[in-house]
């Protein structure tokens, strides 16, 4: 199945990537080899077939005792952000 | 009777009291500085993996319990998938197909005092996010991120309330039970506490929803109100005119009173839900849950029920009083101290205490007057040692001075006088002193009755004891 | 010569002072720095704290004290974070990013006296089959540098290939281990899913994604794993129960085990050079008294498109965390909030993470997540219920690693799809959450062939078991290509 141009710009947009003009054909072809090859899935007979989302069988979810067992770091944490000021991250302005 | 019938389901959010976050060690108090409260889990760093919390679980589960619900034997954690500056991972961790809780119910009240069941469709687990700010950064938003992280379930109602004031009914009634259940502050201003409201019109009598709009995150009663009025009258306009509901995200100004669409959030949103392949499905066994709802306090409509029975209340004080945890158990503890006058400690918990809680802006839980303290004023007007009126004047006294009523009584020589032979002097001496009224009065002026009553209590500085007064009054006066 | 010895010597040499850890940083460092031009295998080389960490262990040694590898040198795959060294999980997104804190299975490590030299090229997040998605450059095989040494732990594969670390730590998310294992002629070991803590590597796809070592043998294999695996309560996904000695009966004979060859990975993409060694090498197990059997998967097929649904549609939330805020690249001067995401995201990424980014987009989004999404898990449950019947009629199956040895750079690059079907034969025990192995069993026209050993959940002594008894039986591990020996 190809996809079009528009299904790949706007999947690009969900996902905050912003392609260039010329790479688009590129990834429109790449991703429509891509779904034609994951179509093949289509043939496999799964009725009555419970979907896996974890590799292992009967895990639970472990649960964790409600304690603070951390502490204020966020001078380092923040040493690798682009930019701080007051303790704060920040971002171009965020219109609501 | 209107032509538009208004269709309103509430989506409440309320943080859960734990002390760490949802998936991380991280302390949940509020107010703390930016970022000093977001851990690496919390900022969703590289590498970094959730585990859960199990107060939060235990808290949904009472929750479910509380309302009736199904708990869920096996419930999953999904990804919901959009990108915001407040949401560190791109995702927020909730939970989609199968939550923790569904089905149950909550009773309200309505204003002519009908009572109104309204349906629960679910509540589940979910992190909440950071906060934006954008005070004097000028072109900047600033991201604090203490927040994020912070376990929220989140109840969502059908679309079963008819009106503003249903509305705000039925967000009391979640409001009054999160904070039996300790579970939630309650806290509204700080944010512990607040609703999306989905908002619908359609013609009265019609089957089908019209159009909704989603007003998002009202943090008071009030604007809860106000927000989904204006939203109503908003949407009958547009109909009315010609125009079409768009089905949109929307904010309310409290300043202008109106809500408007949120530009942010406009386009259709496509979340991509899946299972957090992170965390493995949450099982709740029998035994678990049995342990939970075997904790379950008494609840309000329980305890309602119970102090109607008790203590001869009217089904409104009883809703009053029980409206919170701390309240009705005050009022529990006066009126176990003072067990011949139920309806007395109802009528002043409810009225002085109330009103002057109010006034100093106080909690009842804040410890000004212990419950102790009120028996003992209710005590004294329950032995007649002083008249209702008086106690009121030692009321204020104790309010304003901490001490106890027998000892602003005392020194304040505040003891009723109950010795017939001081207030017949006292009722001879007003006689004397005002011989005009009282040939009035016995020429027929009744209504002079109250004046002699009045000059009495004024020459006894208000201490004698109104029942003998009457009496001896009736059979002075005539002559 | 020193870089000849196995890690296990090694350790036994350090215990006993014959050699000290300082005299092993450095020589190990020279030839490190050494191969670099050629090979570029490591993004990082932490030459200052290896030497302080070599000193700290020959005072413990010399006390007598120290961990199971005190002393012993060895690189970690650049997705796992150390604290104040840069993590860059091959990725411009991530080229200065300092972790502040140790993943689980590097503090397990340094715990047991394990000194890092360095941190090792690998494929941009893990994604990719050749290590030529690297946003440091492409690591090239040291059997012949005009090839590439496979992916995404490339780097890992090719710097114990070279010997220029005993033993290294990788990542298998679709064969991201046993595939360079194959390809560069080591060892390569990928525990069954949840038994190696996940917390601290960087994510690629959560429930795909394993750590393991690449070592010389199997013995070093173990050695390493027993110190890595194990339960941490930071990790939800991971194993409570207790981690054997994976040493221990090594030695014991394989008589009576029963080997299921997969037929389905003798197919006809299978290089005839390569099913010979791997044919011969079967017989090696049957003249150590294993029986051979074939064995059936009939989904197994299906393994390639299922992983390329799970995994993107994994990646492409995993990855929504590196938005230009609180770490990683921003672009200069955003226009406002949307333009700082894209261009920072269009900037930091490359072209394969953003193809697997914007597959895994679409598999999720409304109106394909069922056809794709949900399909892709029944059919994955489909291939662990292959694998389940399988072991209820052997204790192990074997098979090739990789359809063919390794493959020029660039021979892929072109079509993704060429690329993603090198990862036929490893993809479908990440799906399952198995324990599996390469081994090196011979060359096929000159170039490194894997055995790949595959056992049930849980079974990885037996795999080591299986992998040892062979070894001691063949040399094809002790091969060093000739400018590296």
């Amino acid at each position: 199945m190809a996809l079009t141009r528009a299904q790949v710009e706007n999947i690009a947009h969900l996902a905050r990537l912003e392609l260039e003009a010329a790479e688009i054909p590129q990834f429109q072809q790449n991703l429509s080899r891509i779904v034609d090859f994951i179509g093949e899935l289509e043939r496999a007979d799964t009725a009555g077939v419970a979907p896996m989302a974890h590799p292992l069988p009967g895990l639970a979810q472990r649960l964790r005792p409600d304690e603070v067992t951390e502490r204020d770091e966020h001078e380092l944490y923040q040493r690798n952000a682009p930019q701080v000021a007051s303790g704060l991250y920040l971002v171009p302005k965020v219109i609501e | 009777m209107s032509a538009w019938e208004t269709v309103i389901g509430l989506e409440i959010h309320a943080q859960l009291a734990t002390r760490s976050k949802i998936f991380s060690g991280a302390a949940t108090a509020y107010g703390a500085a930016p970022n000093t409260q977001a851990c690496l889990v919390d900022l969703g760093y590289p590498g970094v993996l959730p585990v859960l919390n199990a107060e939060a679980v235990r808290m949904a589960v009472r929750f479910g319990l509380a309302i009736g619900a199904r708990i869920a034997r096996h419930s999953v954690f999904a990804r919901k998938n959009y990108f915001y500056p407040d949401l560190p991972k791109g995702y927020q961790i909730s939970q989609y197909e199968l939550p923790i809780v569904a089905g149950g119910a909550i009773d309200i009240v309505l204003e002519d005092g009908s009572a109104k069941r309204i349906g629960v469709t679910r509540a589940h687990l979910e992190e909440d996010a950071g906060k934006s700010l954008h005070e004097g950064l000028g072109s900047l938003t600033g991201i604090d991120l203490n927040r994020a992280g912070t376990p929220l379930i989140e109840i969502v109602s059908e679309p079963e309330m008819r009106s503003a004031k249903e509305a705000v009914a039925y967000m009391k009634k979640v409001h009054t039970l999160v904070r039996y259940l300790e579970i939630c502050d309650g806290n509204m201003q700080e944010g512990s506490f607040r609703c999306d409201a989905n908002v619908s019109v359609r013609p009265a009598g019609a089957e089908k929803f019209g159009t909704r709009a989603e007003i998002k995150n009202i943090n008071s009663f009030r604007y809860v109100e106000k927000a989904i009025q204006y939203e109503v009258a908003r949407q009958i306009e547009l109909i009315e005119s010609g125009g079409k509901v768009v089905q949109e995200t929307r904010l309310y100004d409290p300043d202008k009173g109106e809500t408007r669409s949120m530009r942010s959030k406009e386009e259709a949103n496509d979340y991509r839900y899946f299972p957090d392949p992170d965390l493995l499905p949450l099982e709740l066994d029998e035994a678990y849950i049995e342990s939970v709802r075997a904790a379950l306090p008494e609840l309000p409509d329980a305890k309602a029920e119970r102090f109607v029975a008790q203590y001869g209340l009217s089904a409104y004080d009883a809703g009053v009083l029980t409206a919170s945890r701390d309240l009705a158990d005050y009022y529990e503890a006066v009126a176990r101290a003072v067990p011949e006058q139920p309806k007395l400690a109802a009528n002043w918990v409810m009225g002085e205490l109330a009103a002057a809680l109010n006034k100093d802006g106080l909690e009842i839980g804040s410890g000004k007057l212990p419950a102790e303290r009120l028996a003992g004023l209710l005590a004294r007007i329950a032995d007649q040692t002083i008249s209702g009126k008086i106690a009121k004047e030692v009321f204020e006294a104790m309010w304003a001075s901490g001490q106890s009523a027998d000892a602003i009584i005392e020194a304040k020589g505040l003891k009723q006088i109950t010795d017939t032979g001081a207030i017949e002097r006292a009722i001879e001496e007003v006689m004397a002193k005002n011989p005009a009224q009282l040939s009035d009065y016995r020429a027929g002026k009744d209504k002079l009755f109250g004046f002699f009553v009045g000059q009495v209590m004024k020459a006894t500085q208000g201490k004698a004891n109104p029942a003998q007064l009457n009496e001896l009054l009736k059979k002075k006066l005539p002559g | 010569m020193i870089h000849r010895q196995t890690l296990t010597q090694l350790a036994a040499d350090l215990r006993t002072r014959k050699v000290g850890s300082v005299e092993l940083v450095r020589a190990f460092l020279a030839r490190i720095e050494a191969s670099q031009p050629a090979l570029n295998a490591f993004v990082s080389i932490t030459a200052e704290q290896a030497l302080a960490a070599a000193e700290a262990a020959d005072r413990a040694l010399a006390a007598g004290r120290g961990g199971a590898l005190e002393g012993v040198p060895i690189g970690h795959k650049d997705l796992f974070c150390t604290a104040g060294v840069r993590t860059t999980c091959g990725s411009r997104m991530l080229e200065n990013f300092i972790s502040p804190y140790d993943a689980t299975v590097v503090a397990r490590l340094k715990a047991a006296g394990a000194v890092m030299l360095g941190k090792l090229n690998m494929d941009e997040f893990a994604m990719g089959s050749s290590n030529e998605t690297s946003h440091f450059g492409p690591v090239r095989n040291p059997w012949n540098t005009a090839l590439v040494p496979g992916g995404s732990s490339g780097g890992s594969a090719a710097a114990v290939a070279a010997r220029l670390v005993p033993a290294a730590t990788a990542t298998d998310t679709g064969g991201s281990i046993r595939q360079p294992a194959a390809f560069c002629g080591v060892t390569g070991i990928k525990p069954t899913y949840g038994r190696v803590s996940r917390y601290g590597m960087i994510a690629f796809a959560s429930s795909l994604d394993q750590g393991g070592v690449i070592a010389a043998s199997a013995e070093d294999a173990a050695r390493v794993l027993r110190e890595m695996a194990g339960f941490d309560p930071r990790d939800s996904t991971s194993v409570d129960a207790p981690v054997p000695d994976y040493l221990a009966g090594l030695d014991a004979p394989l008589a009576g085990v029963r080997i299921g060859l997969l037929k389905e990975f003798f197919d006809k993409g299978l290089d005839p050079h390569y099913e010979r060694c791997v044919r011969e090498a079967l017989a090696v197990f049957e003249r150590l008294g294993a029986s051979l059997r074939e064995v059936s998967l009939p989904n197994i097929p299906l393994s390639v498109p299922v992983y390329y649904v799970v995994a993107p549609a994994e990646c492409s939330s995993n990855l929504a965390r590196y938005d230009g805020v609180r770490f990683g690249h921003r672009c200069a001067e955003a226009r406002d909030l949307e333009d700082l995401y894209k261009r920072s995201r269009s900037e930091g990424f490359g072209a394969e993470v953003k193809r697997r980014i914007m597959t895994g987009t679409y598999v999720l989004s409304a109106g394909y997540y069922d056809a794709y999404y949900l399909k892709a898990q029944r059919v994955r449950r489909l291939i662990a219920g292959d694998f389940e019947r399988a072991f209820g009629e052997v204790d192990l199956l074997m098979g090739p690693t990789t359809p063919t040895a390794a493959f020029a750079l660039g021979a892929k690059t072109a079509d993704p799809i060429t690329m993603y079907l090198n990862d036929i034969y490893t993809i479908s025990a990440n799906l399952a959450g198995l324990p599996a192995m390469s081994v090196p069993c011979g060359f096929a026209a000159g170039l490194p062939v894997g055995l790949q050993i595959i056992g049930p959940h849980f079974a990885e002594q037996r795999l080591l078991h299986a992998a040892h008894r062979f070894q001691l039986e063949t040399d094809w591990h002790l091969r060093i290509p000739g400018e590296y020996a």
